[in-house]
């Protein structure tokens, strides 16, 4: 098992820096900043459609138990057109795709469980959830936190592209495929083939991990507590630096999951670049640098 | 994609047709095709219940003899069966073409469901002392209401809704799998078995029948043949992970167990339930909602896992 150390910016990252941009990971609504053209424009950054002024003390209920998916989500988004910033989902019962495509700051409580694509495709709000949460929850999410209280699905933050995605029990196979960005914190165990073609952003598993951990992964970092049945291909394990026991310590702390003796178990996992060619730049930035 | 579902009451009998009908009508939109049923209730000792099948549905509307080719199929179930020495206690016709025998027998069972199967037409669907097979086209409400299943007894069950994806819209295709000829013992799947036709062909030098093209077959035939090598039913989900190549979950029930098994990739879904009291299991937790109104812990099995449960 190769360890790996950080090596000199490439001749690539030295240009791109040069030239005003960053490698570093984009975070959600980070981007709007980043990719802002013209900084004395008026304009300060995208304008999203549906994303709403709202007051966290206004407060309002759904009572879902009668409800479809597709009129909770309706319900949600004319409560914050009303400018309510705080709403919370009662009866909830398992179903599917609540809470999707909220594109703006929002305290979303959960009173219960989701079914599958809970969360999906959000960018800005903070989601605590009482309850568990099917399969693929927070696909594609792009920015906001999502506090899980029990166990979730599998495929727990597919295609993850930034904010904080945290199951505080047992999460199901192939946790963070495909993850972008971001960060997916594992409170319990995770399933096989988690990290999977992982592209970039930060996954941490407090449980073991099944089988094929990190297989295929082109960049981003695992940290692991406990084992994982096996690394996959191309996964290897690294040195964790300063910087990662202090980023690690303060996210654990955050969501109440630092275990007794600190974080002195954790290890981390990284791609080994054998794979593939890959760097961790934006397209729009390779057009410009290559 | 299809939906499978699964429960047992290990504190007596329930109102498990009724509690699967509502489990299954909830997972339609994963499998509008066909819906099945295996329900178990009580048995008496020597009494056997025998669902068979003497036509398709669809045979109902293209054949247009088909009525009177079911009253000479049906004759001559009786006939054998009368020849063999099993006294019929009641026949039940649900529909035209699917029938229920109520049986007394005391000979080899397995050897009246090869002699039934030999008439034109005729399909055993399931043959045991607390099994009742039921499966037809349609969602669950319509299939339960026509099999009469809302006020069915017993201890356990499973069911499926089907989307075919690699075989025909018919009864035979559909699930559940009686595990021919073993006494009680269904399957039900949801997933695409890729060493089908290897496995199949295996089985067949054994000596097994298989009655359709579908993939799931297979999985009550495999089951069937490791029972009768004398293993035990979890001696047999743990065989499947390693020998059925593919992506897969299923559930088998037996007279007095449920059992699950989860592939090697965990690429089927399934969300489980677990009390002292009750065991439910299905593709998505809204299924389970609807016996258990209410918030409830669940999780789902890993890849390979496999789990066994008694009544």
């Amino acid at each position: 098992m190769a360890a790996l150390t950080r090596s000199a910016p490439s001749e690539q990252e030295r240009t791109s820096h040069e030239m005003g941009m960053h490698t570093e990971q984009l975070r959600g609504r980070s981007q709007q900043v980043f990719y802002d053209l013209d900084p004395n424009d008026a304009h300060t950054g995208f304008s999203l459609p549906n994303a709403y002024d709202v007051d966290f003390n206004k407060r309002a209920e759904i009572d879902a138990s009668n409800m479809p998916p597709s009129a909770v989500n309706t319900r949600i988004r004319d409560l914050m057109q009303e400018g309510y910033g705080t709403i919370v989902i009662k009866n909830p019962g398992a179903k599917h795709s609540i809470a999707v495509g909220i594109l703006n700051r929002l305290n979303l409580i959960i009173d219960g469980s989701l079914g599958y694509f809970g969360c999906g495709l959000i960018d800005g709000p903070n989601v605590r959830i009482a309850g568990r949460v099917g399969w693929s929850c927070a696909e594609n999410m792009m920015g906001g936190t999502i506090l899980i209280e029990k166990n979730a699905g599998s495929q727990f933050g597919a295609a993850l592209r930034g904010g904080d995605l945290v199951c505080k029990g047992n999460v199901g196979s192939r946790t963070g495929i495909d993850m972008k960005g971001g960060t997916i914190i594992v409170g319990g165990d995770t399933g096989a083939f988690t990290g999977f073609m992982m592209q970039r952003g930060r996954m941490v598993i407090c449980g073991n991990a099944g089988k094929n951990l990190g297989d295929s992964m082109y960049d981003g970092t695992i940290f692991i507590a406990g084992e994982p049945v096996s690394l996959g291909v191309d996964a290897v394990w690294a040195e964790l630096s300063d910087l990662d026991r202090h980023w690690l310590e303060r996210k654990l702390r955050m969501y109440d999951l630092l275990p007794k003796g600190g974080i002195a178990k954790f290890r981390k996992i990284a791609a080994g670049k054998q794979l593939w060619n890959y760097d961790n730049l934006e397209p729009t930035e390779k057009k410009l640098v290559l | 994609m299809c939906g499978i579902a699964g429960l047992i009451h290990r504190d007596g009998a329930s109102s498990v047709g009724k509690e699967m009908t509502a489990m299954l009508q909830s997972l339609r939109h994963r499998g509008p095709d066909s819906t099945g049923f295996a329900v178990y209730g009580a048995s008496t000792p020597d009494e056997y219940v025998m669902r068979l099948k003497l036509a398709e549905q669809e045979d109902m509307t293209t054949d247009h003899h088909i009525r009177e080719k079911i009253r000479e199929r049906q004759a001559e179930v009786d006939k054998r069966l009368s020849e063999l020495g099993a006294e019929t206690l009641e026949v039940e016709e649900p529909t035209p073409y699917a029938f229920r025998y109520r049986l007394r027998y005391a000979g080899d069972t397995k050897q009246l469901a090869a002699d039934i199967e030999q008439i034109d037409g005729a399909e055993v669907l399931s043959f045991g002392s607390g099994l009742e097979l039921i499966k037809d086209l349609g969602d669950a409400t319509q299939v339960s209401k026509q099999y009469s299943l809302g006020a069915f007894r017993g201890t356990h069950a499973i069911g499926h809704t089907r989307m075919a994806t690699e075989s025909d819209v018919d009864i035979r295709s559909a699930h559940p799998y009686w595990a021919y000829p073993y006494n009680d013992i269904a399957v039900v799947h949801n997933g695409q078995l890729t060493n089908y036709w290897i496995m199949r062909r295996e089985m067949e030098r054994l000596g097994h029948r298989f009655m359709s093209n579908c993939d799931s077959e297979l999985l009550a035939v495999y089951t069937a043949n490791n029972l009768e090598q004398g293993a035990t039913l979890e001696d047999s989900l743990k065989a499947s992970i390693r020998e059925i190549d593919g992506v897969f979950t299923y559930l088998v029930a037996t007279d007095k167990e449920l059992g699950m098994a989860k592939d090697t990739m965990a690429a089927k879904p399934m969300v489980l339930y677990e009390s002292d009291d009750l065991v439910a299991l299905a593709s998505e937790e809204v299924a389970i909602r609807t016996i258990l109104p209410r918030e409830i812990d669940t999780s789902d099995p890993y890849d390979e896992e496999i789990r066994v449960w008694q009544r």
